[in-house]
Protein backbone atom coordinates (compact mmCIF):
# COMPACT_ATOMS: atom_id res chain seq x y z
CA UNK A 1 0.00 0.00 0.00
CA UNK A 2 1.22 3.45 -0.82
CA UNK A 3 2.20 5.73 2.09
CA UNK A 4 0.57 8.80 0.61
CA UNK A 5 -2.45 8.52 -1.67
CA UNK A 6 -3.87 11.58 -3.33
CA UNK A 7 -6.95 10.99 -5.41
CA UNK A 8 -9.05 13.37 -7.49
CA UNK A 9 -7.82 16.26 -5.43
CA UNK A 10 -8.92 19.75 -6.46
CA UNK A 11 -8.53 23.10 -4.78
CA UNK A 12 -10.50 26.16 -5.77
CA UNK A 13 -9.72 29.45 -4.06
CA UNK A 14 -12.93 31.43 -3.83
CA UNK A 15 -12.58 35.14 -4.35
CA UNK A 16 -16.01 36.64 -3.62
CA UNK A 17 -14.74 40.22 -3.92
CA UNK A 18 -13.54 39.82 -7.50
CA UNK A 19 -16.11 37.17 -8.39
CA UNK A 20 -13.36 35.11 -9.98
CA UNK A 21 -12.59 31.73 -8.45
CA UNK A 22 -9.07 30.46 -9.03
CA UNK A 23 -8.56 26.76 -9.66
CA UNK A 24 -5.21 26.13 -8.00
CA UNK A 25 -5.24 22.34 -8.39
CA UNK A 26 -7.31 20.24 -10.75
CA UNK A 27 -7.85 16.50 -10.34
CA UNK A 28 -4.48 15.54 -8.86
CA UNK A 29 -3.74 11.81 -8.51
CA UNK A 30 -0.48 10.69 -6.96
CA UNK A 31 0.67 7.65 -5.03
CA UNK A 32 3.86 7.91 -3.07
CA UNK A 33 5.35 4.60 -2.00
CA UNK A 34 7.15 4.03 1.31
CA UNK A 35 10.72 5.38 1.33
CA UNK A 36 10.13 7.24 -1.91
CA UNK A 37 11.67 10.71 -2.33
CA UNK A 38 9.23 12.60 -4.53
CA UNK A 39 10.10 16.03 -5.86
CA UNK A 40 7.21 18.25 -6.98
CA UNK A 41 8.65 20.39 -9.76
CA UNK A 42 6.86 23.23 -11.45
CA UNK A 43 6.81 26.98 -12.16
CA UNK A 44 5.75 29.42 -9.46
CA UNK A 45 2.00 29.55 -9.07
CA UNK A 46 1.42 25.97 -10.24
CA UNK A 47 -0.03 25.02 -6.86
CA UNK A 48 2.81 22.82 -5.64
CA UNK A 49 2.93 24.50 -2.22
CA UNK A 50 -0.86 24.30 -1.97
CA UNK A 51 -0.63 20.57 -2.68
CA UNK A 52 2.00 20.18 0.05
CA UNK A 53 -0.10 22.23 2.50
CA UNK A 54 -3.01 19.89 1.93
CA UNK A 55 -0.88 16.83 2.70
CA UNK A 56 0.28 18.69 5.83
CA UNK A 57 -3.33 19.46 6.75
CA UNK A 58 -2.90 23.25 6.74
CA UNK A 59 -5.45 23.63 3.94
CA UNK A 60 -8.56 21.66 3.12
CA UNK A 61 -9.23 20.28 -0.36
CA UNK A 62 -12.27 21.53 -2.29
CA UNK A 63 -12.83 17.97 -3.46
CA UNK A 64 -10.95 14.68 -3.43
CA UNK A 65 -8.93 13.12 -0.63
CA UNK A 66 -5.43 12.83 0.78
CA UNK A 67 -4.61 9.80 2.90
CA UNK A 68 -1.37 9.01 4.74
CA UNK A 69 -1.03 5.37 5.78
CA UNK A 70 -4.71 4.91 5.11
CA UNK A 71 -5.72 7.79 7.40
CA UNK A 72 -7.62 10.60 5.75
CA UNK A 73 -5.96 13.96 6.43
CA UNK A 74 -8.14 16.61 8.08
CA UNK A 75 -5.68 18.54 10.27
CA UNK A 76 -1.94 18.96 10.88
CA UNK A 77 -0.35 16.25 13.00
CA UNK A 78 3.00 14.99 14.20
CA UNK A 79 2.87 11.98 11.85
CA UNK A 80 3.88 14.43 9.11
CA UNK A 81 6.98 16.56 9.67
CA UNK A 82 7.04 19.83 7.75
CA UNK A 83 10.13 21.83 6.86
CA UNK A 84 9.06 25.31 5.80
CA UNK A 85 10.41 27.77 3.26
CA UNK A 86 11.50 29.97 6.16
CA UNK A 87 12.71 28.02 9.17
CA UNK A 88 9.81 29.30 11.38
CA UNK A 89 11.62 28.72 14.67
CA UNK A 90 10.42 30.13 17.99
CA UNK A 91 12.77 33.10 18.51
CA UNK A 92 12.39 32.89 22.31
CA UNK A 93 13.67 29.31 22.55
CA UNK A 94 17.28 28.18 22.27
CA UNK A 95 18.15 25.82 19.43
CA UNK A 96 17.84 22.63 21.46
CA UNK A 97 14.37 23.56 22.72
CA UNK A 98 13.26 24.37 19.19
CA UNK A 99 14.43 20.95 18.07
CA UNK A 100 12.69 19.32 21.04
CA UNK A 101 9.49 21.38 20.70
CA UNK A 102 7.47 18.25 19.99
CA UNK A 103 8.66 16.72 23.28
CA UNK A 104 7.82 19.91 25.19
CA UNK A 105 4.19 19.47 24.11
CA UNK A 106 4.34 15.79 25.03
CA UNK A 107 5.51 16.86 28.50
CA UNK A 108 8.85 15.07 28.77
CA UNK A 109 11.46 15.65 31.48
CA UNK A 110 13.96 18.39 30.64
CA UNK A 111 17.03 16.15 30.81
CA UNK A 112 15.42 13.55 28.61
CA UNK A 113 14.25 16.13 26.08
CA UNK A 114 17.72 17.60 25.99
CA UNK A 115 19.35 14.21 25.38
CA UNK A 116 17.02 13.32 22.52
CA UNK A 117 17.41 16.78 20.95
CA UNK A 118 21.19 16.36 21.09
CA UNK A 119 21.02 13.33 18.78
CA UNK A 120 19.24 15.31 16.10
CA UNK A 121 21.37 18.42 16.58
CA UNK A 122 24.45 16.26 15.99
CA UNK A 123 22.78 14.67 12.97
CA UNK A 124 22.29 18.00 11.19
CA UNK A 125 25.77 19.16 12.15
CA UNK A 126 24.95 21.87 14.68
CA UNK A 127 26.87 20.43 17.64
CA UNK A 128 27.99 23.30 19.87
CA UNK A 129 25.08 25.60 19.01
CA UNK A 130 22.54 23.99 21.38
CA UNK A 131 22.14 27.08 23.55
CA UNK A 132 22.24 29.69 20.82
CA UNK A 133 19.08 31.51 19.79
CA UNK A 134 17.74 31.45 16.22
CA UNK A 135 18.59 35.16 15.75
CA UNK A 136 22.23 34.30 16.39
CA UNK A 137 22.50 31.73 13.58
CA UNK A 138 22.62 32.08 9.79
CA UNK A 139 19.69 31.22 7.53
CA UNK A 140 21.24 27.89 6.52
CA UNK A 141 21.84 26.89 10.13
CA UNK A 142 18.28 27.80 11.09
CA UNK A 143 17.02 25.68 8.21
CA UNK A 144 18.99 22.73 9.66
CA UNK A 145 17.26 23.32 12.98
CA UNK A 146 13.94 23.14 11.14
CA UNK A 147 14.96 19.82 9.61
CA UNK A 148 16.10 18.46 12.98
CA UNK A 149 12.77 19.52 14.53
CA UNK A 150 10.86 17.59 11.87
CA UNK A 151 13.12 14.52 12.10
CA UNK A 152 12.83 14.30 15.89
CA UNK A 153 9.14 13.43 15.65
CA UNK A 154 10.20 10.38 13.67
CA UNK A 155 7.32 11.02 11.24
CA UNK A 156 6.03 8.67 8.55
CA UNK A 157 6.36 11.44 6.04
CA UNK A 158 8.49 14.56 5.73
CA UNK A 159 7.11 17.43 3.69
CA UNK A 160 9.54 20.10 2.51
CA UNK A 161 8.45 23.36 0.90
CA UNK A 162 11.42 24.83 -1.00
CA UNK A 163 13.48 24.59 2.19
CA UNK A 164 16.72 25.63 0.49
CA UNK A 165 15.20 28.35 -1.67
CA UNK A 166 16.67 31.23 0.33
CA UNK A 167 20.18 29.78 0.57
CA UNK A 168 23.25 30.52 -1.54
CA UNK A 169 24.41 27.97 -4.13
CA UNK A 170 27.26 26.57 -2.01
CA UNK A 171 25.17 26.10 1.14
CA UNK A 172 22.31 24.67 -0.89
CA UNK A 173 24.53 21.95 -2.38
CA UNK A 174 25.90 21.05 1.04
CA UNK A 175 22.38 20.85 2.47
CA UNK A 176 21.17 18.72 -0.45
CA UNK A 177 23.98 16.23 0.10
CA UNK A 178 23.24 16.11 3.78
CA UNK A 179 19.53 15.63 3.23
CA UNK A 180 20.23 12.68 0.92
CA UNK A 181 22.61 11.24 3.53
CA UNK A 182 20.02 11.56 6.31
CA UNK A 183 17.29 10.12 4.10
CA UNK A 184 19.48 7.14 3.15
CA UNK A 185 20.41 6.51 6.78
CA UNK A 186 16.94 6.80 8.27
CA UNK A 187 14.68 5.93 5.41
CA UNK A 188 11.28 7.53 5.25
CA UNK A 189 9.03 9.10 2.69
CA UNK A 190 9.77 12.64 1.57
CA UNK A 191 7.76 15.03 -0.57
CA UNK A 192 9.93 17.95 -1.61
CA UNK A 193 8.62 21.04 -3.41
CA UNK A 194 11.06 22.87 -5.65
CA UNK A 195 11.26 24.95 -8.79
CA UNK A 196 14.86 23.95 -9.50
CA UNK A 197 15.31 21.18 -12.09
CA UNK A 198 18.85 20.42 -10.86
CA UNK A 199 17.64 20.23 -7.27
CA UNK A 200 14.82 17.85 -8.16
CA UNK A 201 17.16 15.61 -10.14
CA UNK A 202 19.83 15.64 -7.43
CA UNK A 203 17.44 14.59 -4.69
CA UNK A 204 14.46 12.63 -5.90
CA UNK A 205 13.74 9.02 -6.62
CA UNK A 206 10.80 10.43 -8.57
CA UNK A 207 10.05 13.83 -10.03
CA UNK A 208 6.48 14.95 -10.60
CA UNK A 209 6.30 17.67 -13.24
CA UNK A 210 3.42 20.07 -12.65
CA UNK A 211 1.79 22.49 -15.03
CA UNK A 212 0.25 25.78 -14.01
CA UNK A 213 -3.25 27.30 -14.13
CA UNK A 214 -4.89 25.00 -13.36
CA UNK A 215 -2.24 23.01 -11.47
CA UNK A 216 -2.06 19.49 -12.85
CA UNK A 217 0.43 16.64 -12.70
CA UNK A 218 1.89 16.29 -16.19
CA UNK A 219 4.18 13.39 -15.70
CA UNK A 220 5.88 11.48 -12.92
CA UNK A 221 9.38 10.46 -13.93
CA UNK A 222 11.34 7.85 -11.96
CA UNK A 223 14.97 8.94 -11.63
CA UNK A 224 17.32 6.00 -11.71
CA UNK A 225 20.62 7.89 -11.74
CA UNK A 226 23.32 6.49 -9.42
CA UNK A 227 24.06 8.35 -6.19
CA UNK A 228 25.85 10.57 -5.39
CA UNK A 229 24.42 12.27 -8.43
CA UNK A 230 26.72 14.11 -10.78
CA UNK A 231 24.96 17.14 -12.24
CA UNK A 232 27.45 17.22 -15.14
CA UNK A 233 27.06 13.61 -16.29
CA UNK A 234 25.48 12.82 -19.68
CA UNK A 235 22.62 10.78 -18.14
CA UNK A 236 21.78 13.64 -15.82
CA UNK A 237 21.64 16.04 -18.75
CA UNK A 238 19.55 13.65 -20.77
CA UNK A 239 16.88 13.54 -18.07
CA UNK A 240 17.14 17.27 -17.65
CA UNK A 241 16.60 17.78 -21.39
CA UNK A 242 13.48 15.62 -21.25
CA UNK A 243 12.06 17.74 -18.40
CA UNK A 244 12.96 20.97 -20.15
CA UNK A 245 11.16 19.74 -23.28
CA UNK A 246 8.09 18.98 -21.19
CA UNK A 247 8.13 22.43 -19.61
CA UNK A 248 8.73 24.07 -23.00
CA UNK A 249 5.85 22.29 -24.78
CA UNK A 250 3.75 23.25 -21.79
CA UNK A 251 4.49 26.90 -22.45
CA UNK A 252 3.82 26.51 -26.16
CA UNK A 253 0.43 24.90 -25.42
CA UNK A 254 -0.47 27.74 -23.13
CA UNK A 255 0.43 30.29 -25.78
CA UNK A 256 -1.72 28.43 -28.32
CA UNK A 257 -4.61 28.32 -25.87
CA UNK A 258 -4.46 32.03 -25.25
CA UNK A 259 -4.33 32.65 -29.00
CA UNK A 260 -7.40 30.44 -29.46
CA UNK A 261 -9.24 32.39 -26.84
CA UNK A 262 -8.47 35.60 -28.65
CA UNK B 1 38.59 56.96 24.95
CA UNK B 2 38.31 56.90 28.73
CA UNK B 3 37.98 60.72 28.94
CA UNK B 4 34.93 60.69 26.69
CA UNK B 5 33.37 57.85 28.66
CA UNK B 6 33.80 59.83 31.84
CA UNK B 7 32.18 62.86 30.25
CA UNK B 8 29.24 60.82 29.04
CA UNK B 9 28.56 59.51 32.52
CA UNK B 10 28.41 63.08 33.83
CA UNK B 11 26.25 64.23 30.90
CA UNK B 12 23.03 62.90 32.34
CA UNK B 13 23.37 65.01 35.50
CA UNK B 14 23.97 68.31 33.73
CA UNK B 15 20.36 69.28 33.07
CA UNK B 16 18.91 68.34 36.50
CA UNK B 17 21.76 70.09 38.33
CA UNK B 18 21.32 73.25 36.25
CA UNK B 19 17.57 73.29 36.87
CA UNK B 20 18.00 72.81 40.62
CA UNK B 21 20.71 75.47 40.83
CA UNK B 22 18.61 77.98 38.84
CA UNK B 23 15.55 77.22 40.96
CA UNK B 24 17.52 77.63 44.20
CA UNK B 25 18.91 80.96 43.02
CA UNK B 26 15.50 82.19 41.88
CA UNK B 27 13.80 81.25 45.15
CA UNK B 28 16.48 82.98 47.21
CA UNK B 29 16.38 86.12 45.04
CA UNK B 30 13.09 87.17 46.67
CA UNK B 31 11.23 87.71 43.36
CA UNK B 32 8.45 85.56 44.79
CA UNK B 33 7.51 85.10 48.46
CA UNK B 34 9.58 82.16 49.74
CA UNK B 35 6.44 80.31 50.87
CA UNK B 36 5.03 80.16 47.31
CA UNK B 37 8.09 78.64 45.66
CA UNK B 38 10.24 76.92 48.28
CA UNK B 39 13.88 76.48 47.32
CA UNK B 40 15.12 72.93 46.65
CA UNK B 41 17.09 73.06 49.88
CA UNK B 42 13.87 73.78 51.82
CA UNK B 43 12.12 70.92 50.04
CA UNK B 44 14.98 68.55 50.86
CA UNK B 45 14.84 69.72 54.50
CA UNK B 46 11.10 68.98 54.70
CA UNK B 47 11.53 65.70 52.85
CA UNK B 48 14.30 64.60 55.21
CA UNK B 49 12.08 65.24 58.22
CA UNK B 50 9.15 63.48 56.55
CA UNK B 51 11.33 60.45 55.91
CA UNK B 52 13.61 60.35 58.96
CA UNK B 53 11.90 62.63 61.50
CA UNK B 54 15.02 64.83 61.72
CA UNK B 55 13.66 67.98 63.39
CA UNK B 56 9.87 67.63 63.38
CA UNK B 57 9.28 70.52 60.93
CA UNK B 58 6.58 68.50 59.12
CA UNK B 59 4.73 67.96 62.41
CA UNK B 60 2.28 65.04 62.19
CA UNK B 61 4.06 63.72 59.06
CA UNK B 62 7.46 63.68 60.67
CA UNK B 63 9.05 60.25 60.10
CA UNK B 64 5.87 59.05 58.47
CA UNK B 65 7.07 58.74 54.85
CA UNK B 66 7.57 54.99 54.76
CA UNK B 67 4.00 54.45 55.93
CA UNK B 68 2.59 56.95 53.40
CA UNK B 69 4.68 55.49 50.63
CA UNK B 70 3.67 51.93 51.54
CA UNK B 71 -0.07 52.79 51.52
CA UNK B 72 0.20 54.29 48.02
CA UNK B 73 2.44 51.52 46.81
CA UNK B 74 0.17 48.73 48.06
CA UNK B 75 -2.80 50.33 46.24
CA UNK B 76 -0.82 50.57 43.02
CA UNK B 77 0.31 46.98 43.41
CA UNK B 78 -3.18 45.62 44.13
CA UNK B 79 -4.92 47.51 41.31
CA UNK B 80 -2.12 46.82 38.88
CA UNK B 81 -2.06 43.09 39.67
CA UNK B 82 -5.82 42.74 39.18
CA UNK B 83 -5.63 44.77 35.94
CA UNK B 84 -2.75 42.66 34.63
CA UNK B 85 -4.45 39.34 35.36
CA UNK B 86 -7.78 40.39 33.83
CA UNK B 87 -6.41 42.35 30.88
CA UNK B 88 -3.99 39.64 29.79
CA UNK B 89 -6.62 36.90 30.07
CA UNK B 90 -9.26 38.94 28.23
CA UNK B 91 -6.75 40.24 25.69
CA UNK B 92 -5.62 36.74 24.78
CA UNK B 93 -9.23 35.59 24.48
CA UNK B 94 -10.19 38.55 22.27
CA UNK B 95 -7.07 38.32 20.12
CA UNK B 96 -7.34 34.56 19.64
CA UNK B 97 -11.07 34.07 19.06
CA UNK B 98 -13.08 36.12 16.63
CA UNK B 99 -16.31 35.14 18.43
CA UNK B 100 -15.08 36.55 21.77
CA UNK B 101 -13.96 39.69 20.01
CA UNK B 102 -17.38 40.28 18.49
CA UNK B 103 -19.15 39.72 21.81
CA UNK B 104 -16.89 41.69 24.17
CA UNK B 105 -14.87 44.24 22.25
CA UNK B 106 -17.55 46.87 21.40
CA UNK B 107 -18.52 47.16 25.09
CA UNK B 108 -14.90 47.58 26.15
CA UNK B 109 -14.25 50.15 23.45
CA UNK B 110 -17.21 52.17 24.72
CA UNK B 111 -15.98 52.05 28.30
CA UNK B 112 -12.44 52.96 27.30
CA UNK B 113 -12.88 56.67 26.44
CA UNK B 114 -14.50 57.36 29.84
CA UNK B 115 -11.73 58.94 31.96
CA UNK B 116 -11.05 56.76 35.02
CA UNK B 117 -11.30 59.89 37.19
CA UNK B 118 -14.97 60.31 36.25
CA UNK B 119 -15.66 57.02 38.04
CA UNK B 120 -14.71 58.60 41.39
CA UNK B 121 -18.27 59.47 42.51
CA UNK B 122 -19.52 55.96 41.78
CA UNK B 123 -16.40 54.40 43.28
CA UNK B 124 -17.00 56.29 46.55
CA UNK B 125 -20.67 55.30 46.64
CA UNK B 126 -19.84 51.67 45.98
CA UNK B 127 -16.70 51.25 48.05
CA UNK B 128 -16.76 54.07 50.61
CA UNK B 129 -13.71 56.11 51.66
CA UNK B 130 -10.88 53.62 51.98
CA UNK B 131 -8.50 51.51 49.93
CA UNK B 132 -11.09 50.00 47.65
CA UNK B 133 -12.08 53.01 45.53
CA UNK B 134 -8.39 53.81 44.98
CA UNK B 135 -7.64 50.24 43.92
CA UNK B 136 -10.64 50.35 41.62
CA UNK B 137 -9.36 53.52 39.97
CA UNK B 138 -5.85 52.14 39.59
CA UNK B 139 -7.36 49.05 38.01
CA UNK B 140 -9.32 51.15 35.49
CA UNK B 141 -6.25 53.16 34.57
CA UNK B 142 -3.94 50.20 34.05
CA UNK B 143 -6.48 47.83 32.49
CA UNK B 144 -6.96 49.33 29.03
CA UNK B 145 -3.32 49.89 28.00
CA UNK B 146 -2.49 46.30 29.01
CA UNK B 147 -5.60 44.94 27.27
CA UNK B 148 -5.03 46.74 23.97
CA UNK B 149 -1.37 45.80 23.82
CA UNK B 150 -2.14 42.16 24.61
CA UNK B 151 -4.78 41.99 21.85
CA UNK B 152 -2.32 43.55 19.43
CA UNK B 153 0.43 41.11 20.41
CA UNK B 154 -1.79 38.04 20.08
CA UNK B 155 -3.20 39.15 16.72
CA UNK B 156 0.25 39.86 15.34
CA UNK B 157 1.58 36.43 16.23
CA UNK B 158 3.22 35.00 13.12
CA UNK B 159 0.79 32.52 11.53
CA UNK B 160 3.72 30.41 10.36
CA UNK B 161 4.85 29.83 13.96
CA UNK B 162 1.34 28.59 14.78
CA UNK B 163 1.51 26.29 11.75
CA UNK B 164 4.86 25.00 12.96
CA UNK B 165 3.31 24.34 16.37
CA UNK B 166 0.35 22.51 14.85
CA UNK B 167 2.79 20.49 12.77
CA UNK B 168 4.60 19.18 15.86
CA UNK B 169 1.24 18.11 17.24
CA UNK B 170 0.03 21.03 19.36
CA UNK B 171 -3.67 21.42 20.12
CA UNK B 172 -5.31 24.85 20.52
CA UNK B 173 -4.55 25.12 24.22
CA UNK B 174 -0.90 24.19 23.72
CA UNK B 175 -0.52 26.60 20.80
CA UNK B 176 -1.84 29.41 23.02
CA UNK B 177 0.37 28.51 25.95
CA UNK B 178 3.62 27.73 24.10
CA UNK B 179 3.47 29.96 21.03
CA UNK B 180 0.89 32.75 21.10
CA UNK B 181 1.56 33.87 24.67
CA UNK B 182 5.37 34.00 24.41
CA UNK B 183 5.08 35.71 21.02
CA UNK B 184 2.80 38.36 22.54
CA UNK B 185 5.03 38.99 25.59
CA UNK B 186 6.96 41.95 24.11
CA UNK B 187 3.64 43.72 23.48
CA UNK B 188 2.26 42.72 26.88
CA UNK B 189 5.30 44.26 28.56
CA UNK B 190 4.86 47.45 26.55
CA UNK B 191 1.30 47.55 27.94
CA UNK B 192 2.52 46.93 31.50
CA UNK B 193 4.94 49.84 31.28
CA UNK B 194 2.23 52.23 30.10
CA UNK B 195 -0.15 50.75 32.69
CA UNK B 196 2.15 51.29 35.68
CA UNK B 197 2.38 54.99 34.79
CA UNK B 198 -1.41 55.34 34.74
CA UNK B 199 -1.57 53.35 37.97
CA UNK B 200 0.53 55.91 39.86
CA UNK B 201 -1.39 58.85 38.41
CA UNK B 202 -4.69 57.36 39.54
CA UNK B 203 -3.58 56.34 43.04
CA UNK B 204 -2.53 59.89 43.73
CA UNK B 205 -5.78 61.27 42.25
CA UNK B 206 -7.85 58.87 44.32
CA UNK B 207 -5.92 59.72 47.48
CA UNK B 208 -6.64 63.41 47.01
CA UNK B 209 -10.38 62.74 46.94
CA UNK B 210 -11.40 59.39 48.35
CA UNK B 211 -8.73 58.16 50.78
CA UNK B 212 -7.18 59.57 53.93
CA UNK B 213 -3.66 58.22 53.55
CA UNK B 214 -0.87 57.90 51.05
CA UNK B 215 1.39 60.30 49.16
CA UNK B 216 -1.53 61.94 47.34
CA UNK B 217 -3.30 62.60 50.61
CA UNK B 218 -0.16 64.17 52.13
CA UNK B 219 0.17 66.31 49.02
CA UNK B 220 -3.38 67.62 49.21
CA UNK B 221 -3.35 68.01 52.99
CA UNK B 222 -0.10 70.01 52.89
CA UNK B 223 -1.67 72.29 50.30
CA UNK B 224 -4.41 73.16 52.83
CA UNK B 225 -1.73 73.95 55.41
CA UNK B 226 0.27 76.03 52.92
CA UNK B 227 3.26 73.71 53.22
CA UNK B 228 4.39 73.96 49.59
CA UNK B 229 7.74 72.47 50.49
CA UNK B 230 5.95 69.30 51.54
CA UNK B 231 3.74 69.45 48.40
CA UNK B 232 6.90 69.44 46.32
CA UNK B 233 8.46 66.67 48.41
CA UNK B 234 5.32 64.56 47.84
CA UNK B 235 5.49 65.24 44.08
CA UNK B 236 9.13 64.20 44.02
CA UNK B 237 8.32 61.05 46.00
CA UNK B 238 5.62 60.06 43.49
CA UNK B 239 8.00 60.68 40.59
CA UNK B 240 10.70 58.62 42.26
CA UNK B 241 8.39 55.69 43.02
CA UNK B 242 6.90 55.74 39.53
CA UNK B 243 10.40 55.64 38.11
CA UNK B 244 11.40 52.76 40.40
CA UNK B 245 8.28 50.74 39.48
CA UNK B 246 9.07 51.16 35.81
CA UNK B 247 12.66 50.13 36.50
CA UNK B 248 11.32 47.00 38.22
CA UNK B 249 9.16 46.07 35.23
CA UNK B 250 12.09 46.66 32.91
CA UNK B 251 14.27 44.38 35.02
CA UNK B 252 11.67 41.59 34.81
CA UNK B 253 11.33 42.27 31.09
CA UNK B 254 15.07 42.00 30.53
CA UNK B 255 15.01 38.59 32.21
CA UNK B 256 11.92 37.25 30.45
CA UNK B 257 12.69 38.69 27.00
CA UNK B 258 16.43 38.02 27.11
CA UNK B 259 16.15 36.40 23.67
CA UNK B 260 15.48 39.85 22.20
CA UNK B 261 18.88 41.09 23.31
CA UNK B 262 20.56 40.43 20.00
CA UNK B 263 17.84 41.63 17.71
CA UNK B 264 18.81 45.29 17.68
CA UNK B 265 20.01 46.83 14.42
CA UNK B 266 23.64 46.68 15.43
CA UNK B 267 23.45 43.17 16.88
CA UNK B 268 25.14 41.91 20.01
CA UNK B 269 28.76 42.13 21.09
Amino acid sequence: MATIEISHLSKIFKDPKRKADVTALDDINIEVAKNQFLCLLGPSGCGKSTLLNMIAGFEKPSSGTVTVDGQRIAAPGSDRGVVFQQANLMPWLPIWENVAFHLLLRGGQKGERRAIAQRYIDMVGLTGFENHYPSELSGGMNQRVGIARALLMNPQVILMDEPFGALDEQTRMDMQNELVRIWQQHQGTIVFVTHGIDEALTLGTHVAIMSARPGRIREIIPIELPRPRDITSPQFNQTKRHILDLLRSERANQTLETMDQQ
Amino acid sequence: MPGLQHLRRLDRYVVPVLILAGWEAFSRSGALPAALLPAPSTVVWAWADWVFGTDGNTQTYSGHWVYDMASSFSRVLAGFAIATALAVALGVAIGWSRATEVVIEPTLQMLRPIPPVSWIPLAIIWFGIANKPAIFLVFLGAFFPILLNTIHGVKNCDRNLIRAGAMVGGNNRELLRFIVLPAALPNIFAGLRIGIGSAWMLTVTAEMVAVKSGLGYVLWDSYYFLRYDLVLAAMASIGLLGYLSDLGIRAVMARVLHWQRNTTIQGGE
